[in-house]
């Protein structure tokens, strides 16, 4: 038995601990945002955090996030949309969209720790491939995403500023 | 009803809650059929257009969304007819719908239902626009007897009927019952004015926009029935190779597995049913399947194909090209051209098998029952899923259902139904709901590929350097291999567009084929043959404008010429435009600058192509600095008719440019053995955010024509404008794809 925080929920999964943690997720949770791309830790359609870092869940066995804090694309908006989401919609970046929830949440957690980004940062850090060549897109939408936190932090810090409250 | 003559045939009907529903159907007629599928039982997810008493708008999106746009796009057409706030409007993705004649005819229930081609718009614009008036005037009908005045008296604003002497409004909601008993309009309706279009010709997003960012949009790999088990199947490696023993003592203990269910490869010489022979395993979960097919223990037979290589496959091009190929186009005279030549260049180029790969590898699920079928799948062809659902178990048409979802990916290698086969055969074998998955490696090893193809290009040329005659031979493995009902003789159709330029702008065009042998299969990707031969020409343009000094831009607006309809007799036709063709190229240099100079280790390159009915250019800039490539800029403008979305087609212009760059730079798939030596991302290496170029700009041609597809069109000229570009930055030419590492030395 492996016992994790999900989406802020306790998970109990009863099976092999071998199983990645990817089809824990799809298979026994019921949530099928996280999406199978290789199985090899390349593609990144798998991403979700695990204790707030990005982690490939095809190649990670359920037993390594025994006691850990996993979310996913699904808890990622659970209670408003999150930023990145919210810049993915308004730069209208999904084509077929498979990709785009290990996006997602690629961008969210980096964005974190790089909150004013560059070109160059996102090259780096943005690894998950997308096969319908969304790029363009993505990089837009992760420059709108930094700029909808500026709005929300400065919003905390200036509460009279009216165009921070927009 | 009198509507026999009608081509195209309008159904009209109640919906289960007392609302409107409306369908449209390209041929057949109500009254004699004797039954359908796709139709409303229930929830009426089959119609195009429906209305409910409460004033909800549902529109069916009836092709398959695999990224393309349609499931905004076609509704658009209807919404705009219909006249209603798109805003308002839900989106259902509509199952398949056929139906079937007294005679014992089949039909497409509402209108054609595949994903190929680029025609979804194209084919859908007039039926779907004649969908939304239809509904429309049914309600005003409706309307006019409720209110007792004349129905010129009425007009409608979005939603809501207008009696403007009255006064009176009403939304269409209130209407929807009655006018779903009204008898359809003999005449269709009169269809908008272009200058009246207030949704087609709006940029709109993506209708799944929300549910795709929050996890909850469905594909295939989402779909679930009742009671499912998960299928994972060990397949032969060796093309036309089979079992010739296996043990599954091992993969039976593995906790889950349920079943061992051998699969039979195709007949060889036959078209392909599934694509290889293999041991299916049936487990409980996705992961004891794939545990359980690790276990297994199986000998292959290698089949016939065993020795083939790339290497082999190229001396058979080669070799094949020494003597004179199969004359598919002979126009004028080239060998009295070559003999009276200024000047002669001829250049060879190739292209490499490449993989499909869409994101979301196959996947489907199937339930064969023993008085019908269910279907849930990520499918470009829903209709070829029913036939061969119905060819394995014999089931009647009508009593198997199919449903789409979202596709993760199509690009062609879901034209194709293969894995619905699989599991087929599967819930055939263990008579439950079998969900298959295939991995990355399944994939990449298994796929119909694109050709690979050796292309040589000949031209005679005045003393000005201007073309005289020109010669295309090409060596390839058809895309036609093992498709019934084609001739030897037939097998370049597929390969060499006849009615591609510069026929028709020059005297003397030759076309020759070569058919070579191959074991692997193949099959349409993107634009099919499209890709390799805008390569080839674009690319020899550039080096004859070149050779005799001229710039590349200037040399193919001469040998395009004015603007002017020729005949277009290959999908995409029936004109070509070179007016067109020459406007995009000439759009797009004026945006990214063409003719500026350039700083060293930099260079610009231009191409152009027409597919399928749609015209794309781009510029591309690169720096190659020490044989690192960067593309640094891509501007790319695309006549394509009336843009319906043109969102849309930007993101399928953006589509193109990084699938364009994907495919160029690193992908290709090679033999070694008989087997595929590629099988997963680290050896099928696609573009990242790396490779994108920072600036990528779309203009979009204001055109009077009428709507083509967008799928394809932006793919094709993207590699040549990148290797003219490298040519312009390094005087190195790539003949080659992909570029791979050719620009290191
Ligand atoms: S599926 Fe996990 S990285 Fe590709
Ligand atoms: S949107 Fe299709 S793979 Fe990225």
């Amino acid at each position: 038995m492996t016992t994790f925080t999900l989406n802020g929920e306790s998970f109990d999964f009863d099976g092999p601990d071998d199983t990645p943690l990817l089809w824990v997720l799809r298979d026994h949770a019921g949530l099928t945002g996280t999406k199978f791309g290789c199985g090899a830790g390349i593609c990144g359609a798998c991403n979700v955090h695990i204790d707030g870092r990005t982690r490939r869940a095809c190649i990670t066995p359920v037993s390594a996030v025994a006691g850990r804090t996993i979310t996913t694309i699904e808890g990622l908006g659970a209670q408003q949309l999150h930023p990145v989401q919210q810049a993915w919609i308004e730069e209208d970046v999904s084509q077929c969209g498979y990709c785009q929830a290990g996006q997602i949440m690629n961008a969210a957690e980096w964005l974190e720790r790089v909150p004013e980004p560059t070109d160059e940062d996102i090259e780096r850090y943005q690894t998950a491939l997308c096969r319908c060549g969304t790029y363009a897109r993505i990089r837009k939408a992760i420059f709108r995403a930094a700029e909808i936190r500026r709005q929300g932090a400065v919003a905390v810090v200036e509460p009279e500023d009216p165009e921070a409250a927009s | 009803m009198n509507s026999l003559n009608r081509r195209r045939f309008l159904q009209a009907g109640a919906t289960l809650a007392g609302g409107l529903a409306l369908g449209v159907s390209l041929r057949g007629r109500t009254e004699d059929k004797s039954g359908s599928v796709g139709a409303p039982a229930g929830p009426h997810l089959a119609y195009l257009v429906r209305i409910e008493p409460d004033g909800r708008v549902i529109i069916g999106a009836p092709n398959p969304e695999m990224g393309q746009g349609v499931k905004t796009s076609l509704p658009m057409i209807i919404a705009e007819e219909l006249d209603v706030n798109w805003d308002d409007v839900l989106v259902e993705q509509m199952p398949l719908g056929i139906k079937r004649d007294s005679e014992g005819n089949l039909s497409w229930l509402h209108v054609g239902q595949g994903a190929g081609g680029s025609t979804s718009v194209s084919e859908g614009w007039q039926p779907l626009r004649e969908a939304g008036a239809t509904a429309r005037q049914l309600l005003l009908q409706a309307a006019a007897d409720s209110w007792g005045v004349p129905i010129d008296s009425l007009s409608t604003e979005r939603g809501t009927i207008v009696h403007s002497a009255s006064g009176r409004r009403a939304g269409y909601g209130e209407f929807a019952a009655a006018a779903s008993a009204l008898p359809l309009p003999e005449t269709p309706p009169t269809l908008k004015s272009s200058a009246d279009f207030n949704i087609i010709g709006q940029p709109k997003p993506v209708v799944d926009a929300l549910d795709i960012v929050t996890g909850k949009a469905e594909y295939g790999i989402d779909a679930a029935l009742p009671g499912q088990v998960y299928a994972s199947i060990e397949r032969c490696p060796y093309r036309d190779g089979s079992v010739v023993s296996y043990d599954d003592k091992a993969a039976r203990k593995v906790p889950g597995v349920i079943a061992i269910v051998p699969i039979e490869g195709p007949a060889p010489d036959e078209y392909f049913t599934v694509l290889a022979a293999g041991i299916a395993v049936v487990a409980d979960s996705t992961w004891a399947a794939l545990q359980g097919r690790a276990a297994l223990k199986i000998e292959w037979d290698p089949g016939p194909h065993s020795k083939e290589s790339t290497a082999s496959l190229r001396e058979q091009m080669v070799a094949a090209m020494r003597q004179p190929g199969q004359v598919v186009l002979d126009d004028g005279d080239v060998d009295a051209a070559w003999a009276n030549a200024a000047d002669q260049f001829e250049a060879e180029y190739f292209v490499p098998y490449v993989s499909h790969a869409p994101m979301e590898t196959q996947c489907c699920v199937v339930h064969v029952r023993e008085d019908g079928a269910d279907v849930v799948a990520p499918t470009q062809s829903p209709s070829g899923a029913s036939r061969i659902v119905n060819r394995l178990t014999g089931l009647d048409r009508l009593s198997i259902n199919v449903h789409m979802t979202r596709l993760g990916g199509g690009f062609g290698r879901r034209l194709t139904v293969d894995y619905v086969a699989e599991a087929t055969l599967v819930s055939m074998a263990v008579k439950r709901p079998v969900k298959l998955q295939w991995t990355r490696e399944d994939d990449l090893q298994h796929d119909f590929y694109r050709p690979c193809g050796l292309h040589r290009l000949r031209a005679s040329l005045d003393e000005q350097g201007a073309p005289t005659g020109w010669r295309h031979q090409l060596a390839s493995p058809s895309k036609y291999y093992r498709r019934p009902n084609v001739k030897p003789e037939d097998m370049w159709k597929p390969e060499l567009y006849t009615d591609d330029p510069p026929r028709r702008l020059l005297e003397n065009v030759q076309r020759q084929y070569y058919s070579m042998a191959s074991g692997v299969p193949r099959g349409s990707w993107r634009a099919p043959a499209h890709y390799a031969n805008a390569f080839a020409v674009q690319s020899f343009i550039d080096e004859l404008a070149h050779r005799h000094g001229h710039d590349p831009l200037e040399y193919q607006l001469a040998l395009l010429g004015e603007p002017r309809e020729l005949p277009y007799e290959n999908h995409g036709g029936p004109v070509f435009d070179p007016g067109r063709l020459a406007g995009v190229l000439k759009l797009v240099a004026a945006k990214a600058d063409w003719g500026e100079q350039l700083p060293a280790s930099r260079g610009r390159g231009i191409a152009g192509h027409f597919t399928f009915g749609g015209y794309a250019a781009y510029v591309v800039d690169v720096t190659v600095d020490a044989g690192e490539l960067r593309i640094d800029r891509v501007v790319g403008a695309i006549d394509c008719g009336l843009a319906v979305n043109p969102n849309h087609v930007i993101a399928q212009m953006e589509s193109g440019v990084h699938d364009g760059i994907s495919t160029a730079l690193r992908l290709e798939i090679t033999l070694e053995g008989g087997r595929i030596q590629q099988d997963n991302f680290h050896n099928y290496r696609m573009a990242s955010m790396r490779d994108a170029p920072r600036v990528v700009e779309t203009h979009i041609v204001d055109s009077p024509h009428p709507p083509s597809g967008v799928g394809e069109p932006p793919i094709s000229p993207l590699a040549p404008a990148l290797t003219n570009a490298i040519f312009a930055a390094t005087g190195q030419r790539i003949r080659e794809l992909p570029i791979a590492d050719q620009l290191k030395g």
